[in-house]
């Protein structure tokens, strides 16, 4: 159950980031040319496969408890981030996520950025695409070896952000604009949610505790967070909605 | 030194985010629970109950400032 649950949180954690990538990618390629950015794409990848290379082999000679405490205590004040941000776009306080006006953003910025050239690429594109990739795939290292480390099966959510990459990629490719029809803002809720349900059970268990059903309770936290969160939203909306007639009746 | 604070200010941002005030109380209740669990106590709801009150708390700051 927790290896399909891992395999699945790295795979959302993964696409979104990766959706993410594509579209400033796609912005520094249409503007700048592609050589530069997808340059720029391949070095951020090297960077990132260094990192977890050098990462994950180190992290798994950490005693399980320690790691535990370690990544659970990171993970939940991550992943409170995002779920956070998540709530806040789902009650609208918040602007939801949009890759089209991200990505109208990106184009125009290269578009009136100065030509300089280094190394025969373009460095706008070059340093725009690098960027971007090595910024959005920590995120996806940082979510790999984590989760990968503590369940015991780097590999396991290795192949989940695998599945991710080909899929964005793929699909990328065949369509050349941004993925503005994925649900990225449902993906980042539920990805949210993840994060702190994984933090929650192993800081607990780091911690000391023991949870009843052992990794039954699994099951258990993420229910919970789910409530919290869906109760969260509608509270928000209410609240919103009273500010806005107060707004409205001033 | 300069790549140093730039560094540790990638990471802070990076982990901590906007909010420091959450990851304070996600380590006391992170505390709370080894102490519980250390003296015998049963601990695990500890943690579930504070994250629920660090998340309201944090959501009410983010829409009041």
């Amino acid at each position: 159950m927790s290896s399909a649950f891992l395999v699945l949180s790295a795979f959302l954690a993964s696409a979104v980031e990766m959706v993410e990538a594509l579209t400033i990618v796609l912005a520094a390629g249409v503007a700048r040319g592609w050589r530069s950015s997808l340059t720029g794409l391949a070095a951020a990848t090297v960077v990132l496969a260094a990192v977890v290379a050098a990462l994950g082999p180190a992290l798994t000679v950490i005693p399980l408890r320690g790691l535990r405490l370690v990544v659970g205590a990171l993970l939940l004040v991550f992943g409170l981030q995002w779920l956070r941000k998540a709530i806040l776009r789902a009650s609208g306080f918040k602007a939801l996520h949009d890759e089209d006006a991200i990505f109208a953003t990106e184009l125009d910025s290269a578009r009136t950025a100065a030509s300089v050239e280094r190394a025969g690429l373009d460095w706008y594109g070059f340093t725009l695409s690098f960027k971007g990739v090595l910024l959005e795939g920590l995120e996806v290292a940082f979510i790999v070896l984590t989760f990968g480390s503590t369940q015991g099966s780097i590999p396991l959510a290795a192949a989940g952000a695998a599945g991710a990459l080909v899929l964005v990629a793929g699909v990328g490719v065949a369509v050349r604009t941004p993925l503005s029809r994925v649900p990225e803002n449902s993906m980042k809720f539920a990805v949210g949610i993840m994060l702190t349900t994984f933090g929650i059970f192993w800081a607990a268990e780091g911690a000391g505790a023991h949870w009843p059903g052992s990794d039954a309770a699994l099951l258990g936290v993420l229910g919970f967070v789910c409530a919290i969160s869906v109760a969260l939203v509608a509270h928000l909306r209410g609240r919103r909605r009273a500010l806005a007639a107060a707004g409205a009746e001033a | 030194m300069r790549y140093i604070a730039a560094f540790g200010r990638f990471w802070w941002s990076f982990v901590i985010g906007d909010d420091w005030r959450a990851a304070v109380g996600v380590a006391v209740a992170i505390g709370g629970t080894a102490i519980l669990a250390a003296e015998g106590v049963t601990a695990w709801w500890l943690l579930p109950v504070a994250v629920a009150v660090v998340l309201y708390a944090s959501l009410r700051r983010a829409i009041s400032g």
